[in-house]
């Protein structure tokens, strides 16, 4: 099946994905076999399945696995619309082969309320599972907390101010502690606003030459330190968004070394960029927090293959051309990674030996959501069938122009990678296909 | 050799050749500012647009002076009046500029890059006025210009630049030059304005202005911004004075012979004593004439000008 015919269908009820690689890390799985989906769910799986009469799929060189899930996007609606909606989001995160994102709430309104994850809700679509992220505090402030345990019932899987990172951290431990109630972690944002300050690129000897104000890996690491001792303190759950730097690696290695209850995320920009990326005043490469050196790159894959950074977000992060394309220092931070998010880790950490494959979907798909408390993750039968067909021998070149995401904003335009997914699955349904 | 740049943007990727050829056609042109007719008819029929988007009536006028020496038309354009301030990004403005078929630009930005970002979408030339904290080649290049007419040549020369170095472009373009040409270049400020790295451009880092001033063979002193104060980076201006200020009593640790030189507008008494100002080592306001030739020698290159010019000029002048 290499039409566009099959995509959005239910393939009346059957079908059949032949002699793939599956690999499904918590069932300890990794070899060749059959999936048969029935009914959106999964009915058979292993070697040489009976077909009862479903489509099939040829599956040969290709990788099955649990559906990709990034937990942390911006889809910009409410609020920003002509940069992205939960509908044009999903679009863009079925083609990079994510079957659920978790999108942040800084949206215009703020999703700080009941009313506002209900909207995230409805707006979802059968194209990818879209769950939201709550405010911390109300509208983002910093001042109060937002009704946590209402957006919790309603369907929030974590709290993040993301953009808008606490200050005050007597109230970074009362939602540390609040949230225990709900079991679900708060998302931190590290940044230490007075240290990052007016800066727009990673401090150093080239911030120096290209006469851009600097912001130190400190405004990152003292914070990520700050919330792994208030979450040792409360026994709350802390998540680390972002990781962009050595020093955040090493603070988060020595808190869960001590039993903290802390997990974290980087982003492919984040090993596949330095913040040389930034020379000529390349705006798509303003990023916040900011690319860092060879040096932070090389601990971020040390942190990846040691199992300290628990996970691959893209921070998907739309803006409009005429918002971005302006002045270097005046540029919106921010870049959208799910169409890209896949091919750079197949070729920037499988190919390169960092990750195994394995390793890999533990890191885009059941990490986050054993972290987000989500169903998913394994590909079982009985199960609901969520899964990401993915060639990793597929070379391609990053086509901005072929984005199914709204923006366009991305320093990967132009790239050669290998590795991308072929078919999307959410629910039994064929959301994308090759 | 032929300059064959579009724009002038830095110091730091333009060649030894290519600051020589600047410097030396800014010779030919400063000696023509020494005439009793000051003009010479070869921009004639081109237009420039200046374009400060910061205020800043010096260097402003000292390239609009050039300009005028050269015949060019010229169009001042400065945020009150243009639709900067209403909100017109600067992608807009430069496809305005290019479809009224300018040139050259001279832009002088507050953020770091502008005038990159708006080379790579014009056809004309851009000459960058001064950006952010990054540059400000042709203010580099009449500090140079100075120290050499001064001092006679600049391999080995030693030049100490004293105060705000952090926020300072026209430190960076000092640096960048002189480099390239041979000098040796210190920098001396308290530690929360020197920047992370500057070692790595190839400057040494002196805390003690004593030690600094009696190494120096050129001290160029920057202006301090008085708002730095209130950032936290210093605790007073008066404990700024104090530790960094260059008074006539510093300089004499200093070789006899030392050149003092200051890109202006001073804060006399904060970082330099009104006496060194005005003093006999003081080249200041040679520096304010060589700015006229180092424009002109831009403008001239940029606009297909061929170096060495001096034939060029005593034809049509
Ligand atoms: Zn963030």
């Amino acid at each position: 099946m290499t039409n566009q015919k099959a995509e959005g269908r239910r393939p009346s009820g059957r079908l059949v994905i032949r002699n793939c690689r599956i690999i499904d890390p918590l069932n300890k799985r990794d070899e060749a076999g059959d999936i048969l989906m029935e009914d959106g769910r999964i009915s058979a799986l292993g070697k040489d399945i009976a077909p009862n009469g479903a489509e099939a799929v040829k599956g040969d060189g290709l990788v099955a696995c649990p559906g990709l899930c990034d937990m942390h996007v911006h889809l910009r609606q409410p609020g920003r619309e002509d940069e992205e909606t939960v509908e044009s989001g999903s679009r863009a995160a079925a083609a990079g082969g994510f079957t659920a994102v978790a999108c942040m709430p800084n949206t215009q309104p703020v999703l700080d309320n009941r009313g506002m994850i209900e909207l995230i809700r409805s707006l979802e679509t059968p194209l990818c599972r879209v769950h939201p992220v709550g405010a911390i505090s109300k509208g983002l402030e910093g001042l109060e907390l937002a009704e946590i345990g209402d957006m919790a019932g309603a369907g929030a899987v974590a709290v993040s101010d993301d953009g808008r990172p606490l200050t005050d951290s007597n109230l970074m431990r009362r939602a540390l502690d609040y949230c225990r109630m709900f079991g679900i972690p708060v998302v931190s944002h590290c940044e230490d606003k007075f240290l990052s300050a007016d800066g727009s690129m990673n401090e150093g000897p080239l911030a120096t030459r290209l006469g851009l104000r600097g912001i130190p890996s400190a405004a990152e690491a003292s914070m990520a330190y700050r919330d792994c001792r208030l979450a040792a303190l409360t026994g709350g759950r802390v998540h680390i968004a972002h990781v962009s730097c050595a020093e955040t690696v090493e603070v988060v290695r020595q808190a869960k070394k001590q039993g903290v209850a802390v997990t974290a995320e980087t982003c492919p920009h984040y090993f596949c960029l330095t913040e040389e990326a930034v020379v000529g005043y390349n705006e798509a490469a303003r990023v916040n927090p900011p690319l860092r050196t060879k040096r932070d790159v090389e601990a971020i894959i040390g942190g990846l293959s040691d199992g300290t950074i628990d996970c691959i977000a893209t921070d998907h992060a739309p803006h409009s051309l005429e918002e971005k394309e302006v002045e270097f220092d005046a540029s919106p931070t921010g870049m959208i990674g799910l169409e890209t998010a896949l091919g750079l880790c197949w070729t920037h950490l499988v190919e390169k030996k960092v990750l195994t494959a394995r390793q890999l979907v533990e890191k885009m798909s059941v990490n986050p959501r054993r972290i987000l408390n989500l169903a998913g993750g394994s590909l079982e039968v009985g199960k609901e069938s969520d899964l990401t067909l993915f060639d990793p021998n597929a070379e391609w070149t990053v086509d901005p122009e072929k984005f199914k995401s709204l923006s366009r904003n991305t320093p990967f335009a132009g790239w050669k990678l290998k590795g991308r997914a072929a078919m999307t699955v959410v629910g039994g349904l064929v959301v994308k296909v090759d | 050799m032929k300059w064959s740049r579009k724009d002038l943007l830095d110091l730091e990727s333009l060649s030894v050749e290519e600051i020589t050829m600047l410097l030396d056609t800014a010779r030919s042109f400063r000696e023509v500012l020494d005439r009793p007719i000051k003009k010479v008819p070869i921009l004639r029929g081109k237009t420039i647009v200046n374009m400060f988007f910061e205020p800043s009536t010096r260097t402003s006028s000292s390239f609009d002076m050039a300009a005028k020496r050269l015949m060019a038309d010229t169009v001042n354009i400065s945020p009150r009046t243009s639709a900067v301030t209403k909100g017109e990004t600067l992608l807009d403005t430069a496809r305005n500029l290019e479809a009224m078929r300018i040139d050259l630009v001279v832009i002088r930005h507050s953020s770091s890059g502008a005038p990159h970002f708006l080379a790579k979408r014009i056809k004309a030339g851009v000459v960058n006025a001064g950006d952010g904290q990054h540059a400000h080649p042709t203010q580099g290049l009449l500090d140079i210009f100075t120290m050499r007419e001064k001092r006679g040549r600049i391999e080995g020369l030693k030049v100490l630049i004293v105060g705000d170095v952090t926020h300072s472009r026209v430190a960076r373009s000092n640096i960048h030059g002189l480099k390239k040409l041979g000098a040796e270049v210190a920098v001396c400020g308290p530690s929360t304005l020197i920047p992370v790295g500057i070692e790595e451009l190839g400057a040494r880092v002196f805390h003690k202005i004593e030690e600094a001033l009696e190494w120096a063979d050129v001290v160029n002193i920057l202006r301090l911004q008085l708002e730095r104060q209130k950032k936290g980076l210093l605790p007073t201006l008066r404990e700024y004075s104090r530790m960094f200020c260059v008074t006539e009593e510093r300089l004499k640790a200093a070789k006899p012979d030392v050149t003092i030189m200051h890109p202006g507008p001073m804060n006399r008494g904060v970082e330099i004593d009104p006496r060194v100002a005005d003093g006999a080592r003081s080249v200041i306001l040679d520096q304010v004439t060589n700015g006229v030739a180092v424009r002109m020698a831009a403008l001239y290159l940029l606009s297909g000008g061929d170096a060495p010019l001096s034939e060029a000029i005593r034809k049509e002048a």
